[in-house]
């Protein structure tokens, strides 16, 4: 069969799509300047209407996703998107950032209602909605905490950032990225933070320490209030990576739990669309002590007007332009407001039923679970002994299923890590393990079976190697 | 309302499987003191009622009427093709291509928006997209320096001061100094380099909407040994000369005006496109070309030893997800202009904001024009810019964003315009204005 063209190759000199409204008579050289206009044009696709809408609608069909597949990638929290979240932002998609704010008050208001909802939410004191992904409410609490350190005379001497080894890579990524030595404190045979090695770890160069609970193994730290102390009698401030907030949703609060800053990621807990990588939206919230360093602008009440306010001396600064990603500031609003409070605890519960029932059923299909006890929102097992996590996933491909996020935590050799989320029914939940449970026996009568998946996929194994040795990164046009 | 599906029937199936008595059972490991929390929240609501209550929000809003902001947003033309192609679920519903086998859609995609975005920009190597102008921009300050071992960076004052201030946030915590490069008056004057400095950013066309002598910057920024980030508007570049081919060696921007809609300012996406040489410095995910195991042309994301997943705290950046869906738009709205399409709308903003220009002067007005603009310009006015935006507002008519004091030209807003404005609605905007009293004779205008 041949290649699924590009759009690039659907083009024929001429023709024409859309069309913008006519341009008047006008002489651009002389407005801009000869000298400043390029010489060639732009090699950009010239395809009709109807072309268009063929690739991109075809195009669609190549491709997974929660609408049309069950997908339960680990730590991504891959929940239905309810579709009332995109009528909702729909009604604000004409705004501009620089209208008079009298004439954006629903928004303001909006997003004043949504640093109060987060708070309320996360036990923290203030919010700002500005950071655009989780890695980025991440840098945002990160340089937070650098700003609290110095305005204490201790930004030289503090100098470390623990993180758990089995943290996800962007928080050692971020914690370099605000200028901190990376220090990584080792998980005990428990599958939690080894208190004695923490304690250990801590000390009066030791700035944050950033956790993640539920861990990225899907456990709770049980010690979490223990791990606090050690860190605050320190002079270190916690950190909540809330990657995986869905499992404690209304049952316990990272605030409560002694967590001085936090980021959430909306579109894991609350639902705003992944969009195939982005935009997802990284709000990060504070305890009072450090409220003066959010970034700017946050949102506030003065009379009976909503105001952002920039001129926020202490604040580290600008994240981005503009109020951050608000379209779905305003999906997760919706979301938030649809449940309400005792919506929200539900969600919590059923997320985390849904994920200890699956580690039950695949455990009596075989697979090993080196934690095996109960688990919050997600689990990590690996396959039964000979098998190999990547070849059980791509085998899964051909049952319509999207696999666990595959070799992560780094900890654990093998890792597969299933997160159900609370949308799926056990229905659903009972299909991944029959398709599970097709897969071993496949590969039990036929060893090659699994190295050969799949085999009804657009596109089968990819040649990884060679994308990465030979890069070819655009299009190359044939010339003449 | 409530999206799980579980009857009273799977509930007791489920907890009979993991054997516990109650979903409570389950959190027995979180600490009793702190469990079930106080949260302050509303009851949830039913569909019908939480649509009334956010329609009565936006209803606080109003959008409609002439519109002539910019500032680095702008209202131009979507054709309904665009979103409908885009918002498809299967493309709003997917995340990240981890598994490339049935990713296909994503990823293609996103090898064609790589490679618009290189015809765009006239360099070598696009990245997935990033989260916003402003932050890409910050994020090629830190690739300069990166490349070149230095650490100071000279930002012109014409570049966004959104821009400039993200800038600041991501470099000062790496002890990166900052320079401005000041305008004299409207565009950035001789650069005068040291050694130190590791990248010159300029924007163009720059934040007052002047078009920047981007070819003499660039050089004087070489010969000092530093790289030349250029911050464009890629819909300008159907127009203007690209960065590559003035030499500069990263070109970054936001991508609303490819197709996105303003949404108050996000989500739209960054962009960040470099010359080959930069690659290995190059942050964010990058899609590549192979084949399967059946030698079909596929494709995936490559070269991912730069990122924090593999490198951890090593990583060129800590970007994880981009802005994926809000790039695909921009990619099936570029592909439905065509070259043609693009370029009309690009010419059709600046012919406007000419007529608009030409029309305030007529009127007694005095924009400034010393420099040749784009599809933006400054209007000096006679009352504090906020008081005009909010007045003319009031009529209906949204324009103005103030002018910062730093630039030193008094009281002053910048007006933008798109192919959509009408000659009505220039005359709406110069009749508000001038009914303000927003009127600064050219005797009085500084600047």
């Amino acid at each position: 069969m041949a290649d699924f063209p590009l759009i690039y190759e659907r083009s024929k000199p001429g023709r024409r799509g859309a069309q913008p409204p006519a341009v008047r008579e006008f002489d651009l050289a002389g407005a801009l300047g000869e000298e400043n206009l390029r010489r060639e044009p732009p090699r950009l696709p010239e395809v009709s209407e109807l072309d268009l809408v063929r690739h991109y609608t075809q195009l669609a069909h190549r491709q997974f996703s929660i609408d049309a597949n069950f997908y339960p990638l680990g730590s991504c929290t891959m929940k239905y998107n309810p579709k009332v979240n995109e009528e909702a932002a729909r009604l604000f998609a004409d705004l501009h950032p620089y209208q008079a704010p009298e004439t954006a008050q629903g928004a303001l208001q909006l997003m004043y209602e949504l640093q109060h909802d987060l708070c309320a939410i996360t036990g923290m004191d203030a919010f700002s909605l500005q950071p655009a992904a989780g890695a980025h409410g991440e840098l945002a609490g990160v340089l937070m905490i650098r700003a609290y350190h110095e305005s204490r005379g201790e930004g030289e001497q503090r100098r470390v950032v623990l993180v758990p080894d089995s943290a996800h890579g962007t928080n050692p990524a971020t914690a370099a990225m605000a200028g901190y030595e990376v220090r990584e404190v080792p998980t005990g045979p428990s599958g939690e933070v080894d208190l004695e090695a923490f304690r250990a770890a801590m000390g009066p160069h030791v700035a944050a320490v950033m956790l993640t609970n539920p861990n990225t193994l899907g456990l709770f730290e049980r010690r979490i209030v223990e791990l606090a102390r050690a860190a605050h009698a320190a002079g270190a401030l916690l950190y909540y990576d809330g990657a995986n907030l869905n499992a404690i949703l209304g049952r316990v609060r990272p605030g409560d739990m002694g967590f001085d800053v936090v980021h959430l990621n909306l579109h894991k807990t609350f639902t705003t669309p992944h969009g195939g990588g982005g935009p997802g939206t990284g709000p990060v919230g504070v305890k009072a002590r450090l409220a003066e360093f959010l970034p700017v602008p946050v949102i506030e009440k003065r009379g009976d007007e909503y105001v952002a306010v920039e001129d926020r001396p202490r604040s580290v600064g600008r994240m981005r332009s503009h109020f951050g990603n608000f379209g779905n500031l305003v999906r997760a609003y919706t979301y938030i407001r649809a449940l309400g409070r005792e919506g929200l605890r539900q969600v919590s519960g059923y997320a985390v039923l849904n994920a200890n029932y699956l580690r039950v059923r695949l455990k009596e299909l075989g697979f090993r679970v080196p934690f095996d006890r109960v688990n919050m929102h997600e689990f990590v097992a690996q396959p039964p002994e000979g098998l190999k996590t990547l070849d059980v996933a791509k085998a899964l491909l051909d049952h319509g299923m999207h696999p666990m996020t595959v070799y992560f935590p780094l900890t654990v050799k093998e890792a597969m890590m299933i997160e159900p989320t609370e949308t799926e029914s056990l229905e659903t939940l009972d299909a991944y393990v029959d398709a599970l449970g097709q897969v071993l026996e496949r590969a039990a009568a036929d060893p090659d079976y699994l190295k050969g998946a799949p085999y009804e996929t657009p596109v089968r194994r990819l040649d990884e190697v060679k994308a990465a040795r030979q890069p070819v990164l655009r299009y190359a046009f044939e010339e003449g | 309302m409530r999206y799980h599906p579980h009857t009273p029937e799977d509930e007791r199936r489920a907890l009979e499987t993991v054997g516990a008595g109650s979903i409570e059972e389950l959190f027995a490991d979180l600490p009793a003191e702190l469990r079930d929390p106080d949260v302050d929240l509303p009851p949830g609501m039913d569909e019908a009622a939480l649509l009334e209550h956010m329609r009565a929000l936006a209803e606080k809003n109003s959008t409609r009427g002439p519109d002539f902001l910019g500032g680095g947003i702008r209202r131009h033309f979507i054709p309904s093709v665009t979103p409908h192609l885009a918002l498809q679920s299967e493309f709003v519903t997917a995340y990240t291509p981890y598994q490339p086998e049935v990713s296909q859609g994503i990823l293609q995609a996103t090898f064609e928006y790589q490679t618009m975005m290189c015809e765009l920009t006239g360099l070598d190597v696009s990245n997935a997209s990033m989260y916003d102008g402003a932050s890409a921009t910050a994020e090629a300050a830190l690739l300069a320096v990166r490349h070149t071992g230095r650490d100071r960076v000279v930002v012109s004052r014409g570049v966004h001061p959104e821009t400039r201030a993200v800038i600041e946030t991501y470099l000062r915590p790496l002890g990166v100094s900052i320079d401005v490069a000041e305008l004299s008056p409207l565009t950035t004057a001789g650069l005068d380099l040291s050694d130190e400095v590791a990248g010159v950013i300029v924007q163009q066309p720059n934040f007052l909407g002047y078009l920047e002598e981007m070819r003499r910057l660039t050089d004087e920024a070489h010969a000092a040994g530093a790289l030349m980030v250029a911050v464009v508007d890629p819909l300008s570049l159907a127009l203007l000369t690209p960065p590559g081919a003035y030499g500069a060696d990263v070109a970054v921007g936001d991508g609303q005006t490819l197709g996105n809609p303003p949404a108050f300012g996000g989500p739209t996406f960054g962009f960040m496109v470099v010359r080959q040489e930069l690659l290995r410095q190059f942050p964010g995910r990058i899609v590549g070309q192979t084949t399967d195991v059946d030698g079909k042309r596929a494709f995936v994301l490559t070269l991912q030893a730069r990122e924090q997943h593999i490198r951890r705290s090593k990583a060129k950046s800590n970007i994880c997800t981009n802005h994926q869906l809000t790039a695909l738009m921009a990619t099936i709205n570029v592909a439905a202009l065509g070259p043609e399409g693009l370029r009309q709308v690009a010419a059709g903003s600046v012919e406007r904001a000419h007529a608009l220009a030409q029309r305030l002067a007529a009127a007694g007005f005095a924009p400034l024009a010393g420099s040749r603009f784009f599809a933006e310009f400054v209007l000096p006015v006679a009352l504090p810019a906020e008081e005009v935006r909010s007045a003319l507002a009031r009529r209906g008519v949204h324009a103005g964003v103030p002018v910062p004091e730093e630039y030193g030209l008094g009281d002053a807003v910048v007006l933008a315009a798109t192919e959509r404005v009408s000659d009505d609605d220039i005359d709406a905007l110069v009749r508000a204005l001038d009914e303000v009293g927003a009127k600064r004779p050219e005797a009085v205008a500084r600047g």
